[in-house]
């Protein structure tokens, strides 16, 4: 592959010498210094620490990249090979501000990508941003990641980008999934005092002003400190008030607690719709023969009518890879790993040379079916951010353990439903 | 009022769990002086090495105790032996910082090995099973089975501590590891042996965790802080007085979360703070500082 481009490498070279003594050495740029012939994408992911389980499907995504980009991608009419340059978050924000610095400032990468949680988006964009360098993010809903940067509706962000559903997706699909069965409309919240709950729980923006509208009753004590080994003052509260629905977005360990102390307690709600503790298969098998019924919001499944624009892979067909592969079960965030590598590509693409700002431009203009719905920038509710498609699901029990059926599609019709909304059997 | 009589009760039972964490890193503070910093990553590396047993073999959790507490008991002695007798001494340092690296390689072990999933050990009915007392009090059968563990173990010890020449050697080296030494009694091996027995009830308190709710690998330092609440509330030297620690710390968290559940933890912070404040070496010490 090197010999079909020497010619060109020295030319480059040559210009580089000329222009790079003059302006190059004095006003360090990225692209400057970026080796010929080669495109970096950076990605920060939390592979340790608590939020490690987000990170589990980054190794075989990045085998399936490799793959597919062996022969390298064309922009502005030349071929360049692409190398990932992977960082560890561990975790922390701190460290995924480093880590992208460090991606910017001494690898040198044309384009930044990252997701899972603001933990790790935030900080990772807001050092883009800072550095001039396009960025592209996902995995966490958009208002804690657009309002919590600080991001101003009217200007947005100029390097950087975000595509996930929002706040007011997974509500309506809460309120729609709850309207599915007859109850006496009295929710139970456990939201914890993190950036989650307390989005969540916002007076204004989250939960509470779109139930009241929509007739259903709050009980909702507070915020509570993560991790809780105790859930019995809820639990109290919650028996007291007649509380038929629960609700709320909590680490796994945390939900394992209440549910067990609620069975202990005699506390049995109809519906129990909890993000977060119940969005993975592996956390859901540890809650033994009690996680059949419970209920979550999907972002992704195998049964989402999309396909990927790199690969041409189905929503079934990466999720059967991955289970081939790794002998683990699909998880959501994996077709989230694989979008934005989608989304990375094809504004490289579509990019007239490999300028910070072309590439930029190229991230602005996208209009993608990806493997998570389509992403395209331009149509989102506040600038810099596209929404993907949100549905709901429960829990059912089958012959090979749990599996997550979508039930609830108001918001995207074309996510196909496969099985009715049922009360939890105790 | 059987609010506040479920509050309590439901604290006094939580505290069953935190005495268990905290006896071992009481008794590793009490006869070595040393602070374990990564008591509670061996307590989640029991475990998951629980898990790893009993998921293949289909094994119940409670029978996993047999073997999972032994072999726990001698990686302890031989970690004591091999590694952290070689960092005892006048600086208090570098027991902290071997420690500290523990915790660190322990985490991504387990990381490695068991990936990042949040498992747990499943004991079926019995998870979720309640006695009811009458009115709208009940209380589950585990966190009871917990409990009653947590006072075996502490009676255990205590026996073992005022009865047994085992226990007058820990106590001697406790109180002056150079005297102790003059009188024929190898610290080293004592030493290793209070870090077997402390490794053995870590392990108990591990599995237990494992039951009651579900683990990942980077729990560890989390449950690290509620025992040394514990063990400080309880006063050094005293064993019965890391039980009352542990009680303490659960039925402040549980009647501060009754409150408002954001003064949950907070409120068993305050009451270690108290405690502090008034009498600093613990509610029932008997071991005074050197």
């Amino acid at each position: 592959m090197s010999n079909q481009f020497e010619v060109d490498n020295g030319r480059r070279n040559v210009v580089k010498a000329l222009g790079g003594l003059a302006a190059g050495t004095l006003l360090p740029a990225p692209w400057v210094h970026a080796a010929p012939n080669t495109i970096k994408i950076g990605y920060v992911s939390p592979q340790t620490g608590p939020l490690a389980v987000f990170a589990e499907p980054d190794a075989f995504t990045l085998g399936e990249m490799k793959k597919a980009l062996a022969g390298g991608i064309k922009v502005g009419g030349k071929t360049y090979a692409v190398e990932f340059v992977v960082k560890d978050s561990q975790s922390n924000s701190n460290r995924a501000a480093d880590a992208t610095s460090e991606l910017i400032l001494k690898d040198k990468v044309n384009i930044v990508v990252a997701g899972s949680t603001p933990a790790t988006t935030n900080p990772v964009a807001d050092q883009c941003e800072l550095n001039g360098v396009p960025c592209v993010t996902n995995d966490t809903p958009w208002q804690p990641h657009f309002f919590g940067r600080g991001g101003n509706p009217k200007t947005g962000f100029e390097w950087t980008y975000h595509f996930f559903w929002g706040l007011e997706d997974v509500i309506g699909v809460f309120t729609s999934l709850w309207g599915q069965l007859p109850t006496n409309k009295v929710v139970g919240a456990l939201f914890p005092n993190d950036s989650d709950g307390n989005a969540w729980g916002d007076a204004k923006l989250g939960f509470p002003p779109v139930l009241a509208q929509k007739g259903f009753k709050l009980v909702d004590k507070g915020r509570f400190q993560s991790p809780a080994d105790d859930f019995s003052a809820y639990i109290a509260e919650f028996k007291k008030n007649n509380v038929e629905i629960v609700t709320g977005v909590l680490p796994p360990p945390d939900f394992a607690n209440f549910w067990a102390q609620a069975g202990q307690q005699g506390f049995k709600p109809k519906i129990v719709t909890a993000a977060k503790a119940t969005e993975f298969p592996a956390a859901v098998q540890s809650f033994g023969p009690r996680a059949n019924g419970l209920s979550v919001e999907v972002w992704w499944s195998p049964v989402h009518p999309f396909s990927s624009s790199l690969t041409g892979v189905s929503s079934a067909q990466l999720a059967a890879a991955y289970t081939q592969a790794t002998g683990r079960p699909w998880a959501m965030p994996l077709a989230f790993k694989h979008s934005l590598f989608e989304v990375a590509i094809d504004a490289l693409k579509r990019a007239a040379d490999l300028k910070p700002e072309s590439i930029r431009n190229a991230i602005r203009d996208t209009n993608l079916n990806t493997i998570v719905g389509p992403v395209n920038f331009r149509k989102g509710p506040v600038p810099n951010v596209a929404k993907t498609p949100l549905v709901g699901g429960q829990w059912k029990k089958t012959a090979k353990g749990f599996e997550l059926v979508v039930v609830e599609n108001s918001l995207a019709p074309a996510v196909p439903v496969k099985d009715k909304f049922e009360v939890i059997k105790a | 009022m059987t609010e506040w009589i479920d509050t309590l009760v439901q604290g006094v039972l939580l505290g069953g769990l935190y005495s268990l964490f905290a006896t071992g890193l009481a008794l590793s503070f009490g006869v070595m002086r040393m602070i374990n910093i990564a008591h509670g990553d061996f307590a989640i590396l029991a475990a998951f090495a629980a898990i790893a047993i009993v998921e293949p073999l289909g094994l119940n959790p409670f029978v996993v105790l047999l073997v999972i507490v032994p072999l726990m008991g001698l990686f302890g002695y031989l970690l004591q032996r091999g590694v952290l007798n070689r960092t005892l001494g006048k600086d208090i340092l570098p027991p902290l910082l071997v420690t500290f690296g523990f915790s660190i390689i322990i985490q991504n072990l387990l990381l490695v090995t068991f990936s990042a999933d949040t498992r747990s050990l499943n004991v079926g009915e019995l998870g979720t099973a309640s006695i009811a007392l009458g009115g709208d009090l009940a209380v589950g059968v585990l966190p009871l089975i917990i409990m009653g563990v947590a006072v075996a173990v502490l009676a255990g010890l205590q026996w073992l501590f005022s009865a047994t020449p085992l226990g007058r050697a820990f106590r001697a080296a406790s109180d002056d590891a150079e005297a102790a030494q003059l009188m024929g009694i190898d610290n080293r091996h004592i030493y290793g042996l209070a870090m077997g027995i402390a490794m053995a009830i870590v392990a108990i308190a591990g599995v237990f965790l494992a039951i009651r709710a579900n683990i990942t690998p980077a729990d560890g330092p989390a449950r690290l802080l509620y025992a040394f609440e514990a063990v400080i509330i309880g006063g050094l030297g005293s064993l019965w007085g890391t039980l009352a620690g542990g009680m303490i710390l659960g039925v402040a968290q549980s009647v501060g979360l009754k409150a408002d559940p954001g003064w949950g933890i907070l409120a068993g912070h305050l009451a270690f703070l108290a405690v502090l404040a008034v009498r600093p070496n613990g509610l029932f010490a008997r071991t005074r500082d050197r």
